[in-house]
């Protein structure tokens, strides 16, 4: 018997794009495996066409006027559903892989926390993308069959947004992940954040502002700090170029960022898409036992 | 190959594993023996850089923690138990092994040749039997023929059948000049795999020695369950506990305490005294 060689020689330490690929794709072919995947696409899709066929006939209107309602049913139902799902996506990533032992399969291989932590975050934005892409051309499509599609730019712009908000959530749910050695644990955390984000958030800035008369810009602040909102104050302002809706804050913004608010709350949400994500991935990659 | 200099882990303020030190020449087979929570899983761990700690360890001249991915390159790692990715196939599961690694497709179908795997590689993993888990255990750490391989507890969860065909395909790496680390319970397995044993208690070392030493050191004792022609279990009780043996009566037989190199006393003090015995089995 002859030993089998004693040196080592060192390879690159960096994070190579071709690895993240192999475990985001992995992550892919996983969601197209998942229950969980498919109930979501399914329920956004057909939530998404159920709001695009009812918009339109009721109205008597085509054109600018219609698009504008089926829109304003997409924001709603995305500002609902989207965070729920990027949340939930997220929450599960790494505590049920560290709970099942396949985090400690995949790191001990020669993967960094990194490549492992972009390799997950990829393949489930871009399994996100496919649901809510997948939702709104179904959306896309009904409106346009029934005369709606006069404003097509500004329907992918919102088409977009819910990516976005869809990722800001991911980064948000992977961040719950990071901390929470439990998947249970996680996704229960995770719907805690959806009820704030969605519900708190939104009826708490109301009430507060009512109880203390916060100032208009404060109420404006408190809108673009939380993701949803910010979400919700974007997608309004691409499809209707106004922010009437937030009453006197909205006319305060408008007046205070005059052509540039649409670019502004468009890079606000990008914003939230990108921070969670990159606290989340600093929280892996820096700490923590497999 | 592998220093472990004075390495500690804690979990809180419970360090699990105490100033442990360790080398491990190239080519050697060490084991990590001892109680569940003695510590030797986590030392795992700490080789493959999946828990922080406090020391060093270097493998083949480069630090561990600094030089993660290129120690980890150089290693095979069989987990106890592949109870994930249940619903890839054999095959998904090496291709994507193969990936992380930049290994060729080729080498997966010959790997599933060398552990016997050529049949099952369309079966889920869900589908696998434990013998068949384990050896794609060991077939995903082969794929990079690594010149060393780290199992944890790699028999614990076979039958006899499956741990007898694991340790032969064990056996064999071993004799190929790898060098093995493996955490193990079972006394018997170790003294079929490797040079050395560290013993550990509580997350220290407690006993280096050889396998076959093992037992003797530790004081380990066993029951040696004597089955005997009808009649004769009386007189061989009185031979026995004259002779100094705890023992006792069992419904076929003589349950006799005995020390991990005194079997043949026993079995000898019967013999001398004209008792038949019929048959043996070792308790522990």
């Amino acid at each position: 018997m002859t030993a089998i060689t004693t040196r080592i020689e060192p390879t690159t330490e960096r994070l190579e794009p071709s690895l993240v690929w192999v475990i985001a794709s992995k992550e892919i072919h996983d969601a197209t495996r998942s229950k969980w995947f498919w109930l979501w696409t399914v329920a956004f899709a057909g939530l998404a066409a159920f709001m695009a066929s009812v918009a339109l006939p009721g109205s008597q209107v085509t054109g600018y006027g219609s698009f504008g309602r089926t829109a304003a049913s997409l924001v709603a139902l995305a500002q609902i559903i989207v965070p729920l799902m990027g949340l939930t996506l997220g929450a599960y990533s790494i505590a049920g892989q560290r709970e099942t032992g396949a985090l400690r399969f995949l790191l001990s291989h020669p993967v960094s926390r990194s490549e492992a932590f972009c390799g997950t975050y990829l393949g489930l934005a871009i399994s996100l993308a496919a649901t809510v892409f997948g939702g709104f051309g179904i959306a896309g499509i009904i409106t346009v069959a029934q005369g709606g599609g006069a404003n097509a730019a500004s329907f992918v712009r919102i088409a977009v947004l819910s990516w976005l908000l869809s990722i800001s959530m991911l980064g948000f749910g992977m961040l719950v992940s990071t901390f929470t050695r439990r998947s249970s644990a996680a996704l229960g955390t995770a719907v805690f954040l959806w009820l704030g984000f969605v519900f708190i958030g939104d009826l708490g800035v109301m009430g507060t502002s009512v109880a203390t008369q916060v100032p208009t810009w404060g109420l404006l602040v408190s809108a673009v700090l939380n993701p949803v909102e910010a979400f919700r104050l974007a997608s309004l302002s691409a499809f209707s170029g106004s922010l009437d809706v937030l009453g006197p804050a909205g006319s305060f913004a408008v007046d205070t960022f005059g052509d540039s608010l649409g670019l502004l709350l468009f890079v606000n949400v990008v914003v939230w898409a990108i921070v969670p994500a990159l606290v989340a991935w600093a929280r892996f990659a820096h700490g923590g036992d497999v | 190959m592998i220093a472990i200099k004075d390495i500690t882990k804690r979990y809180g303020d419970v360090a699990v594993v105490k100033s442990f030190s360790l080398d491990v020449a190239a080519g050697e087979s060490i084991a990590l023996w001892g109680p569940n929570g003695a510590g030797k899983t986590t030392v795992v761990r700490c080789i493959l850089g999946l828990v922080s700690f406090e020391g060093t360890i270097t493998v083949g001249g480069l630090d561990a923690q600094a030089f993660g991915k290129s120690v980890r390159g150089a290693m095979g790692y069989v987990p106890q138990e592949l109870s994930f990715y249940d619903e890839m196939t054999v095959y998904e599961l090496l291709d994507y092994a193969a990936s992380l690694r930049r290994i060729p497709l080729d080498r997966v179908d010959e790997i599933c040749e060398v552990v016997d795997l050529t049949g099952h590689v369309n079966k889920r993993v869900r589908e696998l039997s434990g013998g068949l888990k384990q050896r794609l255990g060991i077939a995903s750490a082969l794929l990079p023929d690594p010149p060393i391989l780290l199992l944890d507890e790699p028999t614990s969860n076979l039958d006899a059948q499956a741990r007898d065909a694991a340790l032969k395909l064990l056996q064999g790496l071993r004799d190929d000049g790898r060098t093995l680390i493996v955490t193990s319970h079972h006394v018997e397995e170790i003294a079929m795999l490797v040079d050395r044993v560290v013993a550990m208690d509580r997350g220290e070392i407690t006993v280096v020695c050889d396998p076959s030493d093992l037992a003797e050191k530790l004081g380990l004792r066993a029951w040696l369950h004597l089955i005997l022609s009808n009649g004769s279990a009386q007189h061989a009780l009185q031979v026995l506990t004259d002779r100094g043996f705890t023992a006792k009566l069992n419904s076929r037989g003589v349950l006799v305490e005995v020390s991990a190199q005194g079997k043949g006393e026993a079995v000898a003090a019967l013999q001398h005294a004209g008792v038949e015995i019929k048959d043996l089995e070792i308790w522990r």
